[in-house]
């Protein structure tokens, strides 16, 4: 345990050294300008969109973060060597793959924790000093905390993607598990169409192919609760809870079956 | 299998090459070896014998074909094994973000030290390998050399019984090299066994007790140095002095080479018969005098070439490549 610890705090300690989280710099000059922007061009609707932007951005550039450090994981140690220094020590193999997921769930964890300051900083002086009339014509609340459910459930879905990263890279080259890893994410927010699949086309393979398409690839789309808590509509404890249940389970299989095929790799 | 450092029955690694049709490539050959505890083992063989793959076998970084391995009694892979055990790779790489200090501590930390003792076990490793000074710097900035040294201080971080040293001379200048002979003396000396690979012969003359000495995937032969090389003179080097020019001729027929060292100074280089005495008698006779004799020894690096230039092993070779 102590060993999948230190691997997942080194692989967080890479990533700040690596300038991952100067993204975060990005974020926040996108919100304050947008911010500034609509606050000129529109009223009554810029609380709105400042948190369908705030939430859209915090899910795109942890998906970039997710995807494209998530590929390098494990093929980064591989290809630059220090995989043989690492596993001369006394760990296994599968607490490299545990310990490096987590070293970068970590790294998302506290990326999408600063956003969700950034985006309730930015909420909470657009909402300062607005009038109780003007206040009265919003959806919901600036500071909503409903938010917070929306960027927990982005958290879960982008651990899947790392967890799909981190699959595709145990076998493949990074620039085909990143393809795959988008085709993934993709894909995974339409797999309520493929399940209906079976409905526009006549061919039964192309029906089964889809249906099975629909069980094997994870269902993203369960994971975007953003236009309903920008719209103030409740999202349910309990659909939040089996959304999180189902990513836990999802990630856990994908975990281990990159363990396994991590564990019969040659280092050549 | 016995309680030995090493012991290695049969091992043998077969890699598939080629894109579409694949073909087998054997890159080891049904390697048994034993290492004893406490002894400095080299590892020898030209580029591509099959060394680093060996290496690799043993620290599990690539699974055998078949064949098996014991490490300190313990099969491939144990994690108490690990634990006393060092591994130093060939032309090793590290994160470059860490400091050389970080490297180190983030390594002792996999094997379970605290914080604070991680941190002075990377200080004095690094010390004693001579980059104490440098220990703040990001590895980024390191020359090749230093990062070899920076190599086998991870391998040693745990204070093990048994070090496999990959190349340990690569990338490293002449002072480099004396120090990690030094230090390899001192792990022995320690009661560490040592098993190193190497393909610079001075090295593994100066620093092994036995030596395996490979070829094409194969193990060619293995033994003590002292058996390999003892008694193998090849002829014997005389310096005379007082010579005249017409003694000098009567053995330059003789003399595989004759250089002239100064005014009446000469050194032949003669076969091993006739034998010395007889020289002797001829050239007092002559007038000049003795200045030394002395046996021309085969060195490792004669044995090894005699060894791997064996029409046994071209065999092997053409039939590997075939």
């Amino acid at each position: 345990m102590k060993a999948t610890a230190a691997i997942a705090v080194n692989v967080f300690r890479e990533s700040v050294r690596d300038k991952v989280l100067y993204n975060l710099v990005a974020f926040a000059i996108l919100l304050i300008g947008a911010s500034y922007l609509i606050g000129q061009l529109t009223a009554g609707q810029d609380v709105k969109i400042i948190k369908d932007l705030g939430l859209g951005a915090t899910s795109m550039f942890g998906l970039f973060i997710a995807v494209f450090i998530g590929i390098g994981l494990v093929s980064k140690e591989v290809e630059r060597r220090s995989i043989y220094s690492l596993l001369a020590k006394p760990i296994h193999r599968y607490q490299l793959v545990v310990g490096k997921y987590g070293g970068l769930v970590l790294t998302l964890a506290v990326n999408l924790a600063v956003m969700a300051a950034a985006l309730y900083l930015v909420l909470a002086y657009m909402a300062w000093g607005v009038s109780p009339e003007a206040e009265r014509a919003w959806d919901a609340p600036a500071l909503d905390p409903g938010l917070l459910v929306a960027v927990g459930l982005i958290f879960v879905e982008l651990m899947l993607v790392t967890a799909v990263a981190l699959f595709f890279s145990t076998f493949s080259t990074p620039i085909l598990s990143a393809a795959l890893t988008f085709g993934v994410y993709v894909v995974g927010h339409f797999t309520a169409d493929l399940r209906r699949f079976q409905d526009v086309v006549d061919s039964a393979a192309a029906a089964r192919f889809a249906r099975a398409l629909y069980w094997v690839l994870p269902n993203l789309a369960q994971f975007d609760v953003k236009s309903d808590v920008v719209h103030g509509q409740h999202v349910p404890i309990g659909y939040v809870g089996v959304a999180t249940a189902y990513g836990l389970v999802y990630i856990a299989l994908l975990l281990v079956a990159s363990a396994f095929i991590f564990s019969r790799r040659d280092f050549k | 299998m016995s309680t030995a450092a090493i012991a290695t029955s049969e091992l043998t690694k077969d890699y598939a090459v080629g894109f579409w049709r694949k073909r087998r490539y054997r890159a080891l050959d049904a390697l048994s070896l034993d290492v004893q505890t406490g002894e400095v083992f080299g590892f020898l063989g030209p580029n591509g014998a099959g060394k680093t793959t060996a290496l690799k076998l043993l620290m599990r970084l690539v699974l055998p074909t078949s064949g098996g391995a014991e490490i300190l009694g313990r099969p491939l892979g144990d994690l108490d094994v690990k634990r006393r055990l060092g591994y130093l790779p060939e032309n090793p790489y590290f994160y470059d973000y860490l400091t050389a200090e970080e490297l180190l501590a983030y390594f002792a930390r996999l094997f379970g030290y605290t914080a604070s003792d991680s941190g002075e076990r990377a200080k004095r490793l690094l010390d004693e390998v001579g980059i104490g000074a440098e220990r703040r710097l990001q590895l980024r900035k390191f020359s090749k050399g230093m990062l070899q040294r920076v190599g086998i201080a991870q391998a040693l971080i745990n204070e093990p019984e048994l070090v496999i040293l990959d190349e340990p001379m690569s990338g490293l200048d002449p002072l480099g090299r004396r120090d990690v002979r030094a230090l390899i003396l001192r792990l022995r000396d320690r009661g560490c066994t040592v098993f190193f690979s190497s393909h610079v012969l001075s090295d593994a003359e100066t620093l092994c007790s036995r030596v395996a000495i490979l070829a094409k995937g194969r193990l060619v032969t293995t033994g003590r140095l002292t058996d390999m090389l003892a008694f193998r003179a090849r002829g014997w080097e005389l310096v005379v002095a007082g010579a005249s020019d017409a003694l000098i001729g009567s053995f330059a027929a003789r003399a595989r080479r004759t250089v002239r060292i100064g005014e009446g100074r000469y050194s032949l280089e003669l076969p091993l018969d006739p034998p010395p005495e007889q020289l002797l008698g001829a050239l007092t006779a002559g007038g000049a005098h003795l200045v030394s004799l002395n046996p021309i020894r085969e060195t490792l690096e004669d044995f090894f070439f005699e060894q791997v230039t064996a029409p046994s092993v071209a065999a092997a070779r053409r039939g590997l490549d075939a």
